[in-house]
């Protein structure tokens, strides 16, 4: 996708969507609790940022859906953005 | 003796590695080969040996050493924000590195500040700032891989020895193997790890009749019951490691492992799956750490918990001097090896100490980062390379590896670990405040070289000035801060028993900004680089 092709509301949805996960990760709200302990042994703080860990590669995954820079590599292989490459990467 | 067998013969296979990946070589003998593998790498060992490389000794040994002493706030502080900063920086600053590396042929961060901003000696300048910054790595990880390997082998291996084991493996693979070679033994290396923190987990639970009980004990003793909560550290100190993670892209090794990919689409997999990685190593290691604290069954375990017990009890009656030697009897950095060699058999924890081995020699990307850095930014920018040709400036760089190598075991050698230590403490911090370079020169046409200058010059001073002020400051006992300057109310600079708070913050939230405001207002009152300069680098979308 190029990023000046990118509709303006998708744009704003993304950054709106990393700011949102960075103030997350600031959980102040477990800071002084241990339970509920997950499986009986995991604190709620360590368990949620393990679910933050999850969410972080999500939402990665979206940017990449979304937000990648497409006209970087087609630069690079001498072609406009719109135009798919020759063999796509696994 | 059966682990340190197992660990030798995973020294022998990661030396056969190297010499494999020289041998695949075929006889091109490029700068760009040697490098950089040729800009060849593959999706899978992009992944991993990415992954690996940003992993140091500190994401198992240290992680789990630090939850040991400050519990499951170790997690939030250096591994989450980790996975949403890391995965961000490769996404938007890793695939246009690579494309200008790709574009116009650099090899090294500072190839692309010379170019971008039409200056020589300040790419100098900056070279060695980075240079500086990137050595106490290499020390520690010859000093790491001695002392794993005495641990590991209940001290039959001394720790000289160790060292020198270590050193001549790490030098041989990245010596033969250049980039090529350093990338598959890393690759290999991140999957032995990886693996590690399951099957470590799934020992200790089995050795400590499971998890449920031992975390309801924690909890019920008010000693070790703040270790399952994060009230050890405050929320605003808390915020500032998420600042941290801004050093990876930053540092040489990374930056330069970004240009080595066959395609960009490589870093896709890359970018989604590194959260997950992560969550796989780090998630195992903190949570082992605190539960170490309940195996009071193993001697050592007891006596740095007593050395807690005392510094937090009469920290404040005893001299700086007393509350150092307490420190350093309840570092937490060999809790998870103890946990092994108490709950596991002999065979397995040879086996998770291969894996140990495999985090501690992360090494090899920084010395082969500063031997590509000495070679492309020092001999070939100032004419070495136009009058010895590239075969010499392939030689000089791995006479280079040798020559770094021997002198980082010398160093390992006589000077006590806490310095590098606290080099490598601050070397995040000074990488995060340099990481305003970058930014500026992939996206921000009216950077000039004086703002990089202004830049560097900030980062090596504030470095300097920490260093100074933890040195003549001594830290404080657990729980207590040393008010240094205060006004209006406000507590400006304190000691901390960590380190250093600057308005309650790390030192790495005023470098950073510093630093960002540095390169604006710097470059504003300077004159812009060309138009054809900038039309190269700013075309791309």
């Amino acid at each position: 996708m190029n990023r000046r092709s990118m509709p303006r509301t998708r744009r704003l949805a993304l950054w709106l969507a990393v700011l949102a996960l960075f103030a997350l990760h600031q959980d102040v709200w477990f800071w002084h609790t241990a339970r509920p302990l997950l499986f009986g042994f995991l604190p709620v703080g360590l368990t949620y940022h393990a679910l933050f860990a999850i969410a972080a590669a999500v939402l990665m995954g979206v940017l990449v859906r979304f937000a990648w820079p497409e006209s970087l590599e087609a630069e690079v292989d001498g072609r406009t953005a719109e135009t798919p490459p020759a063999e796509d990467a696994r | 003796m059966i682990p340190s067998l197992i660990v030798l013969g995973y020294l022998a296979t990661v030396v056969y590695i190297g010499v494999f990946a020289f041998r695949h070589r075929g006889g091109h003998e490029g700068a760009e080969d040697y490098f950089l593998a040729g800009r060849t790498i593959g999706p899978f060992v992009f992944l991993m040996s990415l992954f690996g490389t940003n992993m140091t000794a500190f994401a198992i040994l240290g992680s789990s050493g630090h939850a040991f002493n400050n519990g499951i706030v170790t997690f939030g502080l250096m591994a989450s924000s980790s996975a949403l900063v890391i995965p961000l920086s490769l996404l938007f600053i890793g695939t246009r590195l690579w494309a200008l590396g790709k574009k116009h042929g650099f090899m090294t961060p500072v190839q692309l500040f010379r170019d971008r901003w039409e200056c020589g000696h300040i790419g100098t300048a900056i070279f060695a700032v980075q240079a500086t910054l990137l050595v106490p790595y290499i020390v520690i990880g010859v000093m790491g891989g001695g002392t794993t390997l005495q641990t590991i082998s209940g001290g039959l291996v001394p720790y000289w020895l160790g060292g020198a084991v270590v050193a001549l493996v790490v030098m041989s693979y990245v010596f033969f193997g250049g980039m090529r070679g350093t990338a598959w033994v890393n690759t290999f290396q991140t999957i032995l790890f990886l693996g590690f923190g399951a099957v470590a987990v799934a020992v200790i639970a089995g050795g400590m009749g499971g998890f449920g009980a031992a975390a309801e004990a924690l909890l019920g003793a008010p000693a070790t019951a703040s270790l399952f909560t994060r009230e050890r550290v405050s929320p605003w100190y808390f915020f500032s490691y998420t600042f941290i993670p801004l050093s990876s892209i930053a540092f040489p090794h990374i930056a330069i492992f970004c240009l080595t990919a066959r395609k960009m689409a490589q870093f896709k997999r890359t970018v989604i799956l590194y959260p997950l990685c992560i969550l796989a190593l780090w998630l195992p290691c903190v949570f082992l750490g605190v539960m170490a604290n309940r195996a009071t069954d193993i001697k050592e375990v007891r006596e740095k918990q007593e050395a807690r017990r005392t510094l937090a009890a009469q920290g404040a009656t005893l001299e700086a001097a007393a509350r150092e030697e307490l420190r350093e009897r309840m570092r937490g950095d060999d809790v998870l090896v103890l946990l092994l060699n108490r709950y596991a058999p002999l065979w397995l924890a040879g086996l998770l100490g291969a894996g140990i081995m495999a985090a501690v020699m992360a090494s090899d990307s920084q010395i082969l980062a500063l031997s590509t850095m000495f070679t492309e930014d020092v001999f070939a920018h100032y004419g070495g390379k136009e009058r010895f040709g590239e075969a010499v400036q392939v030689h000089t760089g791995r006479l280079f590896v040798i020559v770094l190598t021997v002198l980082a075991y010398l160093v390992a050698l006589r000077a006590p670990a806490t310095i590098f230590e606290l080099a490598i403490q601050y070397a995040f911090s000074g990488y995060a405040a340099l990481s305003p370079l970058l930014v500026a020169a992939l996206f921000w046409r009216r950077s000039t070289k004086w703002g990089a200058l202004a830049v560097t010059l900030w980062t090596a001073a504030a470095m300097v000035a920490v260093a100074a002020f933890q040195y003549a400051v001594p830290a404080p006992p657990p729980g207590r801060l040393a008010l240094v300057w205060s006004a209006g109310g406000l507590d400006l600079l304190a000691r901390t028993p960590a380190g250093t708070a600057v308005l309650g913050l790390a030192p790495v939230v005023p470098m950073v900004l510093v630093s960002a405001v540095l390169m604006v207002a710097v470059s504003l009152a300077t004159r812009a680089p060309g138009e054809a300069t900038l039309r190269r680098y700013h075309s791309l979308h």
